[in-house]
């Protein structure tokens, strides 16, 4: 498995042969299409991030002491967003994913897109992922 | 098309208009959420905030008396530019939100009660509707809706039945933010006239794109927001008839609207000034007269004949890229270009634009009900300003159909 670090450092370098947005929107748009989506039990108020011009859920789940993240949006760029997030995050260890810097997002060009105001709320995301790795954490450390 | 109305010449006083966006030239189309100002307007409240700052009425030095002057020279700007009898009927509030919710307090407190019915349309900005929401459940009145057709103009087909006796105030935009629809004011401000209803007609997406006369209308009242006719944030109009306004009890208390204070009873000012409570925002007033006095200089007769065609220049290029859907195709249509684009959802379409230097909005555009009428979780709305060209719409266009082809639908 590879780590947090890894995967940021693989979707760098995938992002580095784009010349310029409109390929990297178009590759987002292809993530965003190709991702299978989640159960729609699972998409429930609970799991809606707040914030988001359009509808984006988020669903974390424990399997062993690893989290796995499904995700859903009613907007392709911003699925394909929840998807990248998906790929660094799912399948990782609660602390670790609690403790994940960031810095790929700025470095293949989607810091536009961290303002807390800004409607596709990948910042939302974050921090909603955050918080699910910071409760399960928790629950992890209890007797 | 277009060959009087010196567009160049007017681009060239709005500054913002050069920015580069991504390094792209920037293509506003969101004039409808708030216009640009021009160079005008932003010197004149430069030059009141360097040189002239001071508080207005009730002082008697010189720059409390310069900035209370230009307050009320702005005033009368604004009652000759709608046309109201006297500058009594003006009154400055901080927007076409605080307006219609000072007549839904100030108006509802003296004339509504239980079981009276207020009247809004179904394509109402929040605005027009949330205060008269809270006024109902204040006063146990109830609220109902004039309905309007898929292609965005209003159903009249049940107006008899739903303008009752009981009615005692219709609120209609003159024109809508989302459809763009121009509404027949006119005639719907007699129909409830004769009812014994007053009218509200919200002026915010009317007063920059079509000369407003509020007798000729015969309007109750009347209101609209500064920053969307090329003036300044923070300030906007609310016109009422004198003997109305005259009968309504003011809404909120302090400095300026009291004629005397005592602990035992407090006297209120004479109109405008019993509504205009706390120290206004002068500056802004004397910007907002300034855009007019811009506005005014190009010619609102001018603006209306170029916007009109360049929305049917506009509405022609898009209709011709496969998937578009508009959303208000009425017959009187204004400044307006609401759409998706296939399925794309507004927000990629917006996102997308963006990355090109194109701002247009996207989302619910503050108007829910519109968007539950065509099932749709959100629009694109392109709306337009007197500075936006042909050209620029071609950007946008090309620009739409880079987005159907990154979508796939193209």
């Amino acid at each position: 498995m590879m780590t947090i670090e890894e995967i940021e450092k693989e979707i760098v370098a995938e992002f580095s042969v784009f010349d310029d947005w409109m390929d990297k929107y178009a590759y987002l748009i292809e993530l965003g299409s190709g991702m299978a989506g989640m159960d729609e039990s699972h998409k429930t108020e609970d799991n809606l991030i707040q914030g988001c011009q359009s509808r984006v859920w988020f669903h974390a789940e424990m399997k062993g002491d690893v989290l796995y993240f499904t995700a859903d949006s009613d907007a392709i760029i911003t699925k394909g967003i929840a998807g990248l997030l998906i790929r660094v995050f799912s399948g990782q260890k609660p602390a670790d994913i609690a403790g994940a810097d960031l810095s790929f997002i700025d470095e293949i060009g989607l810091t536009q897109h961290l303002s807390p105001t800004r409607s596709n709320g990948l910042l939302a995301m974050v921090r909603q992922i955050k918080m699910y790795a910071v409760a399960a954490e928790a629950k992890l450390k209890q007797p | 098309m277009m060959c009087m109305f010196e567009v160049d010449k007017i681009r060239a006083d709005f500054p913002i208009l050069e920015e580069k966006i991504y390094g792209k030239r920037l293509v506003y189309l969101d004039s409808g959420a708030t216009s640009q100002r021009p160079r005008q307007v932003i010197e004149k409240m430069n030059e009141y905030y360097l040189r002239y700052n001071s508080n207005v009425h009730r002082g008697v030095h010189f720059l409390s008396n310069k900035c209370t002057d230009a307050n009320e020279e702005a005033r009368e700007i604004v009652r000759d530019f709608i046309h109201a009898s006297s500058e009594k009927e003006i009154i400055f509030t901080r927007g076409t939100t605080e307006s219609i919710n000072l007549v839904a307090h100030s108006f509802g407190e003296a004339f509504i009660g239980e079981g009276d019915e207020i009247v809004v349309t179904e394509m109402e900005h929040h605005a027009n509707i949330v205060p008269w929401q809270m006024l109902c459940e204040r006063k146990g009145a109830v609220l109902k809706v004039i309905p309007f057709c898929d292609n965005g103009e209003l159903d009249l087909s049940g107006l008899d039945t739903l303008l009752t006796e009981k009615v005692k105030l219709l609120g209609v935009a003159y024109v809508s933010n989302v459809l763009g629809t121009v509404n027949p004011v006119k005639e719907l401000i007699g129909r409830a006239h004769a009812v014994g209803a007053k009218v509200l007609v919200d002026g915010a997406q009317a007063v920059q794109h079509i000369p407003v006369d509020v007798r000729a209308l015969d309007c109750d009242f009347f209101v609209f927001s500064g920053h969307k006719i090329y003036g300044p944030t923070g300030v906007g109009v609310l016109y009422g008839k004198e003997e109305l306004l005259n009968q309504m009890p003011p809404w909120q208390g302090g400095g300026e609207m009291i004629k005397e204070v005592r602990f035992e009873r407090t006297t209120y000012n004479e109109l405008p000034f019993k509504f205009e409570a706390g120290t206004p925002d002068f500056i802004g007033v004397i910007g907002l007269g300034e855009a007019i006095k811009y506005v005014n200089s190009v010619g609102l007769e001018e603006i209306a004949v170029y916007e009109h065609d360049l929305l049917q220049y506009a509405m022609e290029q898009m209709y011709a890229i496969p998937g578009m859907r508009m959303f208000g195709e009425a017959a009187c249509k204004s400044s307006v270009l609401s759409f998706a684009l296939g399925d794309i959802h507004h927000s990629d379409a917006g996102i997308l634009l963006d990355k090109m230097g194109i701002a247009v909005r996207t989302g619910q555009l503050c108007a829910e009900p519109v968007m539950q009428h065509y099932g749709v979780t959100g629009m694109v709305r392109a709306s337009l300003g007197m500075y936006n060209t042909a050209e620029e719409v071609d950007l946008f266009c090309q620009g739409l159909k880079k987005v159907g082809k990154l979508f796939g639908i193209i």
